[in-house]
């Protein structure tokens, strides 16, 4: 079946099991508004989370430059004092958070632009939910004064439509915020633990092999920089 | 003939055009079938581009049912398989 029909199917069922389960159809309607007030509720707190989360994660980057920051000084006074394995031991660990940085900035830009995505279909959502309340009070009317039975018919059909539709995307909005907070807070975590200190424990032999070697070489490159810099 | 874009609202374009969208509609059914991600999405995307290059979007006020409703353009290969294969996107 294509994606299209089967998409119709799929809307339709749902549409007509709620319809069925409540004999006025006036009472859908609002129970439907009230539900998406909910989950549009759900989705902005949601959006705000994220917005912490990325905070988060930006002040544990600002952290990391302060101590690639203590750690260059580190490296800048042992060469002063000719103590160049203690220079060596500091250039390395910056090294290794310099790479979390850079891990860091990835995730900050991605969650900034789903972040901006989902501000977008707050908006446009809470538009929508706007509409289908002044709708629902106009159909409820309609209903009331029971005019004609086939525009009844027809505007109610359109509405269960538009409440599955408001329905599937404050849902996905929704799920995507679970996601994001699930992913800024597994970061968060990675980070207490130390994980992300470990630079060598992804890819395989090779790649640490390579790794270790461009890390060694930028390690020397550094030393020499500052043994120049001091005139040692 | 009225065609909903989930999440965007509805669209009236001309009732030619609905076999040019069932062969893009068809090509996605196929990719999706094949977990091609990449082509997938271009496809999906360019369903949506079609709808709304030739059609007029309608006010979002008047609603009336649609004779189509097309899935949204971020739905990942993951769901747009759900759709096809298990009860769809909505919670029962």
């Amino acid at each position: 079946m294509s994606l299209f029909n089967r998409m119709e199917t799929v809307l339709k069922a749902k549409m007509n099991k709620i319809v069925n389960r409540m004999e006025d159809p006036r009472e859908t309607l609002d129970y439907s508004y009230e539900k998406q007030l909910e989950m549009l509720q759900g989705v902005k707190r949601g959006v705000a989370e994220v917005a912490t989360s990325k905070k988060r994660l930006q002040l544990q980057r600002s952290k990391l430059m302060q101590s690639i920051d203590k750690l260059s000084g580190q490296a800048r006074d042992a060469i002063k004092s000719d103590r160049e394995d203690l220079a060596r031991l500091a250039l390395e660990r910056k090294g290794a958070l310099e790479l979390q940085v850079q891990g860091l900035d990835q995730q900050i830009a991605d969650l900034e632009k789903e972040q901006d995505k989902l501000v977008a279909a707050e908006k446009r959502l809470s538009t929508k939910v706007e509409i289908f309340r002044t709708k629902k009070e106009t159909i409820k009317a309609q209903y009331t004064a029971a005019e004609s039975q086939v525009k009844i018919n027809e505007s109610v059909s359109g509405i269960s439509e538009e409440m599955a539709d408001v329905g599937l995307a404050v849902e996905r909005a929704e799920n995507k915020t679970q996601d994001m907070k699930a992913r800024a807070s597994a970061l968060d975590e990675l980070i207490e633990t130390g994980t992300l200190d470990d630079v060598t424990s992804s890819g395989d032999d090779i790649d640490r092999e390579l790794a270790k070697i461009s890390a060694e070489s930028n390690v020397e490159t550094e030393l020499a920089k500052l043994r120049m810099e001091e005139g040692k | 003939m009225i065609i909903r874009i989930m999440g965007e609202g509805q669209f009236e374009v001309p009732g030619s055009l609905f076999d040019e969208l069932n062969i893009i509609d068809n090509r996605i059914v196929d990719l999706v079938a094949k977990e091609n991600e990449a082509d997938y999405r271009t496809e999906l995307s360019r369903l949506i581009n079609v709808i709304k290059s030739n059609g007029k979007q309608l006010d979002d006020a008047s609603i009336v049912e649609s004779n189509i409703i097309v899935p949204p353009e971020d739905l990942s290969l993951q769901e747009a398989k759900e759709i096809f294969t298990g009860s769809g996107l909505l919670e029962d």
